[in-house]
């Protein structure tokens, strides 16, 4: 037999179920999870798993039998993310686990980042590429320190949609009042923080209630359940569709008797619509030319934008390299060697110090650089700034002034978290030992 | 501003060019790349995918398959078709040939999962390779659900899952030392669903045995194996004719069929759609050792 006639009939395919439109048309929602296991995080992860059927019945058995050697009094869904031996035996959550569900609306992936250990390295690392943050506190308890550092975190990463949820809402008795308190309380803490889009939504994730549908315990409540939100939140226009900025990742060049003289540059969009015929600008050289094509495998593309991976053929012979950025030439990043940011230090064993060199990574160019100075570190329970500090440790996050060997092509992380996002790391160890967010380049 | 619909991308889109990403900065980075190549289909569309990231140039990489000599022919005729015709370097590592030369020694249960290792490892530094692309998923198994998509490993090809990078933005960090390599999952991000949908969309062809056929099977642990050269019945196991298929391809003493009817793509959808049992959980004795026997084999070197 060969493969070819095994393969199955490609019309029969196309029309399939699963396969036709309904799939075809799921687009992809990031989303970070934050919150103690006290606050009932992993209780609410595995109800979305289990009430969109993302559960499977031999991973609910296994955890019902680690839990019941251990003499859990209930099925710990905990154990369906720490799924690491250090983290059975020590009952911790070590690192940041993904997990993946499904509706027909949308394909989500969460990254579901623990609450103690290392909290501030793994929310930051799931923060980083999230669409929307979810926090989840005690109605019990209310607002505490640790709800706020999620807050200020998710802004300072500039996640763009941020839901609380209140959680134990049956421990309260449905209260209205209860809730109204802390989503007010919770409010007027991230009108402080520029968070662009937040959703207060009353929960138990115990007994499913506003999780999948609607609470029949809290009809004072009209807002949408958890679900229905993380299905229909506007996340198309989160994308920045004006700048546009194409990091050069690699250069094709077939070295083929088949194909001769093709030079294409492949890449992921990070930001704006490029297409043939555009007039772009090449940084650092700054040399001008036009877009030739924008091309798949699959052929030419009419436009590319975020985050397709793609390659560009300009029409002009010019020396491009990777690292190199394609933009245009009435907007452009900054091309500079000095660079303010706010860092997040991740490293244990040695503090961020002023006069530190270190290896850097910003979208695909690497350069080496140096600390000039640390401005302040910032304590993220009080939002209090120690222009005193005179390192970083590990969880602590500053405003640090860089400079590099070579030019970065930057632009503020506010204004673009592709480009304005790079990360620190140990010449020596060769760890990632931060990540740093532009505030100010040049 | 609000993006016109024009501007969305789907899922499997959004997954694509991620992927295509990841390896395009692999080779842009890395020294000696190498695809592990088994022929199951994670790896099948993990190949799909280098194609299209290096495209119109062929994929710049040689293929390497881990070979525990307990194959299903269907699957070795595949491998050798699709490298020819995509006129790929194909390495062979060889349990067989290790087991000859006293480099490991079978275990006592026969399965030869724990040491493909050492064999892995053998390989890895005699073509000096330093990026290894891997077809795991994160849905797999909870242990892969912490892995990175650049996963460090020391000179003994260990993983330390205390001890992994922060992985932040799409700004993947593969320097290493001599010696030292990155393993490197394209597909992290993927279900099994994503991948089935992905093969349809792309009329990826498959080798036969992930679709129904009629095959002689003995029903142990709950598990159907097929009778063949490598698994044979013990005392009081009766053989039987069954419609299965399998849902993952491995060593073909340690995987499992499940039945199935699902003889297109499309079925093979809507079966994994409403499956309730995971694709290693129905289909893996390897990793039914203990709790832990993933985490365990990656630890010493194992995908």
């Amino acid at each position: 037999m060969s493969a070819e006639t095994l393969a199955p009939d490609a019309t029969d395919a196309q029309a399939a179920a699963g396969a036709g439109p309904e799939a075809r048309q799921m687009d992809l929602l990031r989303f970070a999870t934050a919150g103690s296991v006290d606050d009932g995080k992993s209780t609410l992860i595995g109800r979305l798993l289990y009430d969109t059927k993302s559960l499977f019945t031999d991973q609910l058995a296994a955890v019902e039998a680690v839990s019941a050697a251990r003499g859990d009094e209930y099925t710990n869904l905990a154990l369906l993310t720490d799924g690491l031996r250090a983290e059975r035996e020590q009952g911790i959550t070590i690192d940041v686990a993904y997990r993946y569900f499904a509706t027909p609306r949308r394909k989500f992936i969460i990254a579901d980042t623990p609450g103690h250990i290392q909290y501030t390295r793994n929310m930051v690392t799931g923060a980083s590429t999230a669409d929307l943050a979810l926090i989840l506190v005690d109605a019990r308890k209310g607002l505490v320190e640790q709800s706020r550092r999620h807050a200020f975190l998710c802004s300072l990463l500039r996640v763009p949609h941020l839901v609380l949820c209140v959680n134990k809402m049956d421990l309260v008795d449905w209260s209205q009042e209860v809730f109204e308190r802390i989503a007010d309380e919770f409010t007027a803490f991230a009108a402080k923080l520029d968070v662009p889009d937040l959703t207060v939504v009353p929960i138990s994730a115990l007994k499913g209630d506003n999780i999948v549908a609607r609470s029949e315990n809290m009809p004072w409540y009209e807002g949408p359940s958890l679900l229905h939100h993380l299905e229909r939140v506007h996340i198309a226009s989160d994308r920045n569709l004006v700048d546009v900025r194409f990091p050069v990742q690699y250069v094709i060049r077939p070295q083929s008797t088949t194909v001769t003289d093709y030079r294409g540059y492949a890449g992921q969009v990070a930001s704006g619509v490029l297409k043939a015929g555009d007039e772009v600008m090449v940084l650092p050289s700054g040399f001008t030319s036009r877009i030739a094509s924008v091309e798949t495998s699959d052929g030419p593309v009419d436009e590319a934008f975020p985050p397709m991976s793609v390659t560009v053929r300009l029409t002009d012979e010019i020396d491009i390299s990777r690292g190199d950025m394609i933009c245009r030439p009435n907007n452009a990043p900054t091309v500079a060697q000095d660079i303010e940011a706010m860092v997040c230090w991740m490293d244990e064993t040695r503090p961020l110090q002023v006069g530190g060199k270190y290896a850097i990574k910003h979208t695909t160019r690497s350069a080496r650089a140096i600390v000039r100075g640390l401005h302040y570190r910032l304590d993220i329970n009080s939002l209090h700034r120690d222009e005193t500090a005179g390192e970083l440790k590990l969880n602590e996050i500053g405003r640090v002034r860089l400079r590099t060997t070579i030019p970065l092509l930057a632009d503020e992380y506010r204004r673009n978290r592709t480009t304005g996002g790079f990360v620190i790391i140990d010449e020596a160890t060769n760890r990632t030992v931060g990540a740093g967010m532009i505030v100010e380049a040049g | 501003m609000t993006a016109p619909a024009a501007y969305q991308v789907s899922h499997l889109d959004a997954l694509e060019a991620e992927s295509i990403f990841v390896m395009r900065e692999v080779v842009a980075e890395m020294e000696r790349p190498v695809l592990l190549f088994s022929g199951g289909k994670d790896s099948i569309v993990m190949l799909r995918l280098a194609q299209k990231a290096f495209a119109p140039a062929n994929i710049p990489f040689p293929v390497m398959h881990v070979d525990t000599g307990h194959n299903f022919p269907e699957v070795l005729e595949y491998r050798d078709q699709r490298v020819a015709e995509l006129g790929l370097q194909l390495i062979v590592a060889s349990v067989p040939e290790a087991l000859a030369k006293g480099l490991v020694r079978e275990s006592a249960d026969g399965m030869r999962n724990r040491i493909q290792t050492p064999v892995l490892l053998d390989a890895v530094e005699k073509h000096r390779f330093d990026a290894l692309f891997g077809g795991a998923r994160r849905d797999e198994e909870k242990a892969r659900a912490k892995e990175r998509v650049f996963s460090f490993r020391d000179e003994f090809g260990q993983w330390d899952p205390k001890n992994q990078r922060p992985e932040l933005w799409a700004l993947y960090n593969g320097r290493h030392h001599p010696g030292e390599s990155i393993r490197v999952f394209p597909l992290s991000n993927w279900t099994e669903l994503d991948v089935w949908h992905y093969i349809a969309r792309e009329r990826i062809p498959l080798p036969s045995i992930y679709y129904a056929h009629e095959r002689e099977v003995i029903e142990r642990d709950g598990m159907l194996y097929a009778v063949n050269e490598f698994f044979r019945a013990r005392a009081g196991e009766v053989s039987f004719k069954a419609q299965v298929r399998y849902r993952t391809v491995g060593d073909a003493s340690c995987t499992a069929a499940v039945r199935s009817d699902a003889d297109t793509v499309e079925k093979v959808i809507e079966e994994v759609a409403a499956t309730r049992i995971t694709e290693r959980g129905a289909t893996r004795g390897d990793d039914r050792v203990s709790e832990a026997a993933m985490e365990d084999r990656k630890r010493e070197g194992y995908f």
